[in-house]
């Protein structure tokens, strides 16, 4: 592209009182090297005198390239857009003229530091063009279960083809074994028809859903739009071309013989929740001992969950299954009783309107407490002990069944506890992984895939094998771009809830292959279309970049030399902050722009002017320097604020070019890591922090202070609090004394 | 005017409606928001932290509003309201009424208006704890950020002083209510909830005892952008607040009040009691319930809370609450089942968590809609095209919301590709 570039200042909230905007206009266009002519005034840039001031110079004088130097890029966002036009917004309102005295020397140098980056970065950066391909729109739903059946419904009433697969030779999951469901609807009193069977039928007879069972994974490669997914079934394998997948192969009940105390495999008329639907089928509650009708059924709750020697988490529905088992007890035998023994009830929502219709029959006895153990009580009949009453008593209940109910396990959790496994082994060294691998049986994998980083999701911490997301905001987010979670392989949760979770991994799966199809980035930046351009020719193999990729983006080649799975990428820049060639370039994003901009800054020579950069997340330290300035919070003039896309793409020559400069300090401002971590590529934070853990060896060995390069975890809502953090490591700076190389 | 096929009517900008919107237009289709506040994000934006990750709300917020400025696809109407839905899957008709703001587009944020505005009024995102200006700005994150003038308290064009502060332009207090009028393929409604009106709940002393709070004041006063900036103090006299009582099912699961369970309080109590443990480390909380409920994952924060043993769980129900005339502390009266006795203890400061009542329970939708005994919508009731999501079906957090506002997303596109 021939840039035209043309530079407005706005002299609007209070810019144009707090600046020299004569001098700014020089200092900027000798900074920057650009005729100053290019370089406007306007009162109210934002204004639409303002706005036709621009498109006048883009109209008449061909301008296509546009720094705009007034308020922070968050807002007025709909009023600065040029279409097929460069726009690059520096921010001197909030990180300026609200947050610096006016008219000081200190206050001027930071404006034309800020206006010369801006016009540095325009400069630098490249129109975008998306990257196309031919790519397939085909979902494939693994699982048969209500979730998977849901998924694949849900798509193919969207209008998508949809291939659904299925382990089992027959669809139905779980719910195809229930007698009844769980009232889903007000007013919560009548037991319903598993909603499974009419799922069966519809998915049979969808013209775009064709169904694979008795079907596995052999292997998936390639990525979202292009994904080849080769099965195996009837013996032999196919290879079919998808483009993003819904992953809903389900759960398995807690394995009851691990709970010895309850008696389960001791003692014939203990059983699970899940037998009890088939009994309940069947007709009578008939038990399994003697073929006695059961009149007095217990019902054992968080048997194995909410236990820290067990499952540490709620199953979320055995309450209100075994309340809804009460009720086939009840109405089976009008002289049976049902007794419950809890922890907790937790029946939450209007389920709570059922609780209370079964609570109601004086039939049901619902009892909180401990049980502690289960023993016979002769005739095949049942003890059931129990501590911690309300009563503040022991209390031994004699029934002749006993339910346990039992919680959920994703079927990710066993592969998941086998890689976690693998992985701590392959860290301690070849003989470790080679004794592992013999020593531990491998489960059943369910992906497969042929990713570099592994063939499952990556586990997430804490959260028990289960293909949960991390966010709150953005329940289907995954680490492998193109592959969505759904029903209780994400959490515990109950048929109604499967099925209304199966639909939002729908709609993430149909988005996917929209964006792929149209070479836009999936969420979080669900407009980008910029991808990384690398240039191999000068990469080492030093596989950094394929490592550190937090959604398993990049591949290797039999020479170790990376190899882009474009439609997988995020677009977080996390390679280009990794690669130590800087050959990781985005066109409106790269290491020349970022490191150019740096270089724009003015370094006084005086030893008492310090200047200090800090590389800020654009998706919460920004905002909370944005609001920060809102509320005319001041700080110390020496430092300059870069946003980044992400802390993760922060390249550490940066760092060393700013110190190599005379730069006093460089401040890296990212989101929270660990176990509760807040950045939306997941591990960017950590691995800028990894990295600068490294920086300070460098920085050690040049004999400069370590201390000169801090990382800090800063939230959005800490605005209150960053002031205090800037100003505290500029104390730190001054402490440490200007930079050595300054003035060289 | 885009094909009306692939328009989708989102009623609520709070987080159920921001999602259902961005996801249903980043799968390619045109979708308007209608929300009656005057800045969207709904009940979220007055969060301080979010359970269980005690992570801001603002920054998921900030990545969807960023997902909306990058997305042509997106329109949103603040003060608004849908008037009229008639019509039926494929092709409604909408009318929206569009209330004044004051102020327009050319708003810069400046702070201006609200500097010289002589008249204050109380400020309802903080409950009333405090006031703003008649021209304010919601609050420091709000979007779009632009001010805004409250008719009930602005003395008109006779004072005009913020009209003549502004260099922009921007304010124009002869403003009248629009009218448009579009066609959708599609609704979905997304009308979030209220607070249960905790001075109902007589024996609790909400009103009368002044250092009774609800839960959702509690989040204000613990939010960096609250009245108290931020710092835990008690209403009557500023005094930090080391002692603290909860109060659950404030309402909830009561015939008498709400019979359903509120879904969020208990995770919401035991969170707020990461605030003051965290603001005051000498501080001492106790939390009377009738059952923890806290779902899946949940459990593990309910253990971590727990386990600090300066919280402490009573399993009983609070019989009442009255206030100690001179300190004006907060003497509460509870049982307390497991230690099988009464107990009667006092405290700086007592939370209701007080329960969720759908918008619904109040402010009918403008259709053909029915509605549970307490105002939920009923989901089969619904004509096709029609989808309620998020608290408007049943109480729900903010998680369980997110993933059913996705799943309408695709429901409102099956209504399209149906016709």
């Amino acid at each position: 592209m021939d840039k035209k570039y043309g530079v407005y200042i706005c002299k609007g909230c209070s810019i144009g009182e707090s600046l020299d905007i004569e001098k700014l206009t020089k200092e900027a266009a000798k900074g920057a090297k650009i005729q100053a002519e290019l370089i406007k005034k306007h009162p109210v840039l934002c204004s639409p005198e303002g706005v036709d001031f621009i498109k006048k110079d883009i109209e008449g004088e061909g301008v296509n390239t546009i720094v705009i130097a007034a308020c922070s890029p968050r807002v007025k966002y709909d009023v600065f857009d040029f279409p097929n036009c460069i726009v690059e917004r520096t921010n001197i309102r909030e990180l300026v003229a609200w947050t610096q005295p006016p008219n000081t020397e200190d206050t001027q140098l930071l404006a034309e530091d800020y206006v010369k980056m801006g016009i540095v970065k325009a400069q630098k950066g490249d129109m975008p063009e998306p990257n196309i391909e031919e790519t397939d729109k085909t979902i494939l739903v693994i699982g048969g279960g209500i979730s998977g059946m849901s998924a694949a419904l849900e798509s193919a009433n969207a209008g998508y083809q949809v291939i659904l697969l299925e382990k089992t030779p027959e669809l139905g999951g779980w719910g195809a074994k229930l007698y009844k469901q769980s009232p889903g609807e007000y007013p919560y009193e009548k037991l319903e028809e598993p909603m499974v069977f009419s799922k069966i039928k519809e998915v049979q007879s969808h013209p775009n859903i064709k169904v694979f069972t008795s079907s596995e994974i052999e292997k998936t490669e390639g990525q979202p739009g292009l994904f080849d997914v080769t099965i195996k079934r009837n013996g032999g394998t196919e290879t079919i071309r998808v483009g993003a997948m819904v992953l809903a192969a389900g759960w398995k009940p807690y394995d009851a013989t691990k709970l010895e105390y309850l008696g389960y495999g001791q003692f014939q008329n203990v059983i699970t929740n899940v037998q009890m639907e088939e009994l309940a089928s069947k007709g009578k509650i008939i038990r399994p001992s003697d073929g006695k009708e059961a009149k007095k059924v217990a019902f054992i709750q968080c048997a194995g969950s909410r236990d820290p020697n067990h499952l540490p988490y709620c199953s979320s529905f055995c309450c209100m299954t075994s309340l809804k088992q009460a009720v086939y007890v009840r109405e089976k035998n009008q002289d049976s009783m049902a007794y419950m023994f809890y922890k907790d009830i937790r029946t939450p929502g209007q389920y709570e309107l059922f609780y209370k219709n079964v609570q109601n029959d004086p039939g049901v006895l619902l009892t909180k407490g401990d049980v502690t153990g289960v023993s016979d009580a002769g005739d095949g009949n049942l003890y059931v002990e129990v501590e911690n009453t309300l009563l503040g008593e022991k209390i031994r209940v004699e029934a002749d069944l006993v339910v346990l109910a039992t919680g959920v396990v994703p079927a990710t959790a066993e592969p998941q506890k086998y890689l976690d496994g693998l992985a701590a082994a392959v860290s301690k060294g070849d003989d470790a992984k080679k004794a592992y691998i013999e020593s531990t049986p491998k489960p059943e994998f369910i992906l497969n895939l042929t990713y570099r980083q592994g063939p499952e999701l990556p586990s997430l911490e804490g959260a028990y094998g289960f293909a949960d997301s991390n966010f709150i905001c953005f329940q289907y987010e995954t680490r492998r771009t193109g592959v969505y979670a759904a029903g209780c392989i994400r959490q515990p949760m109950d048929m109604n809830s499967s099925a209304e979770d199966a639909a939002g991994a729908a709609l993430k799966a149909i988005q996917c292959v929209e964006h792929i199809a149209k070479g836009i980035a999936v969420h979080p930046r669900a407009w980008d279309v910029t991808f990384p351009d690398v240039f191999l020719q000068r990469c080492t193999a030093c596989k950094r970049c394929t490592e550190e990729c937090p959604f398993g983006a990049i591949d290797e080649d039999e020479k170790g030399i990376p190899y882009y799975k474009t439609n997988r990428c995020r677009r977080c820049g996390t390679c280009m902050g990794a690669c130590p060639e800087r050959i990781v370039s985005f066109k409106d994003y790269h290491v020349d722009m970022i490191g150019s901009m740096i270089k724009s800054v003015y370094v006084p020579d005086e030893e008492d002017k310090l200047r200090i950069i800090a590389l800020a997340c654009e998706n919460d330290a920004y905002p909370a320097l944005d609001t920060g300035g809102f509320n005319r919070r001041s700080y110390d003039s020496s430092i300059r604020f870069i946003p980044v896309r992400c802390l993760g793409s922060t390249n550490l020559v940066w760092v060393a070019d700013a110190l190599s400069r005379g730069i006093d300090g460089v401040l890296l401002l990212g989101c929270k890591y660990g176990e509760d971590y807040q950045c939306h590529f997941v591990k960017g934070s950590e691995l800028a922090n990894y990295r600068f853990g490294k920086v300070q060896e460098t920085l050690d060995r040049l004999q400069l202070e370590s201390d000169r390069v801090q990382m800090i975890q800063v939230a959005i809502s800490e605005y209150d609090k960053l002031p205090d953090m800037i100003n505290e490591f500029v104390e730190k700076i001054k402490a440490v004394g200007p930079n050595p190389y300054k003035g060289f | 005017m885009t094909d009306q096929n692939r328009n989708v009517l989102v009623i609520g900008g709070g987080m159920s409606g921001l999602t259902a919107a961005v996801e249903a237009a980043e799968a390619g289709y045109d979708v308007f928001i209608v929300e009656k506040n005057s800045y969207l994000g709904g009940r979220v934006a007055q969060l301080n932290k979010y359970f269980p990750k005690l992570c801001p709300p603002n920054c998921g917020l900030e990545i969807n509003f960023k997902r909306i400025k990058n997305n042509a696809q997106v329109t949103f109407y603040t003060l608004s309201e849908a008037e009229k839905i008639s019509g039926q899957e494929g092709n409604f008709d909408v009318t929206i009424k569009i209330n004044p703001r004051y102020i327009n587009n050319k708003c810069t944020g400046c702070n201006k208006c609200a500097e010289v505005c002589p008249v204050e009024r109380p400020d309802e995102f903080n409950f009333g704890m405090d006031n703003t200006k008649a021209a304010y700005i919601p609050h420091n994150q709000a979007f779009p950020f632009k001010y805004v003038i409250d008719d009930k308290y602005c003395k008109g064009p006779s004072c005009a002083k913020c009209v003549e502060a502004c260099k922009y332009d921007a304010i124009h207090l002869d403003m009248k209510p629009e009218t448009i009028n579009i066609k959708v393929g599609s609704v979905i409604l997304a009308a979030g909830w209220n607070l249960y009106d905790a001075t109902k709940v007589d024996n609790l002393g909400f009103g009368k005892v002044q250092n009774v709070i609800t839960n959702m004041m509690m989040e204000r006063l613990a939010s960096p952008n609250g009245p108290t900036n931020g710092k835990i103090l008690r209403p009557s006299d500023g005094k930090e607040v080391k002692s603290i009582a909860f109060v659950q099912c404030a309402g909830s699961r009561d015939e008498n009040h709400l019979p359903y369970c509120s879904y969020i309080c208990c995770m919401a109590s035991l969170k707020q009691a990461t605030y003051i443990r965290e603001q005051y480390p000498d501080s001492k909380v106790q939390i009377f319930y009738i059952d923890i409920r806290t779902p899946g994952r949940y459990e593990q924060f309910y253990w971590k809370v727990r386990d600090d043993e300066n919280v402490v769980l009573t399993k009983g129900k609070v019989a009442r609450i009255t206030e100690d005339p001179e300190t004006k502390d907060v003497i509460v009266e509870a049982e307390d089942i497991y230690g099988g006795s009464k107990l009667k203890a006092r405290f700086d400061m007592v939370v209701l968590a007080a329960g969720m009542v759908p918008s619904t329970k109040g402010a009918k939708i403008p259709a053909d809609i029915s509605y549970t005994a307490e105002g939920f919508v009923v989901p089969s009731s619904l004509k096709k095209g029609i989808y309620a999501i998020g608290t408007l079906k049943s109480p729900v957090d903010v998680a369980r919301s997110v993933q059913d506002a996705t799943g309408a997303a695709i429901k409102s596109i099956q209504s399209m590709v149906r016709r």
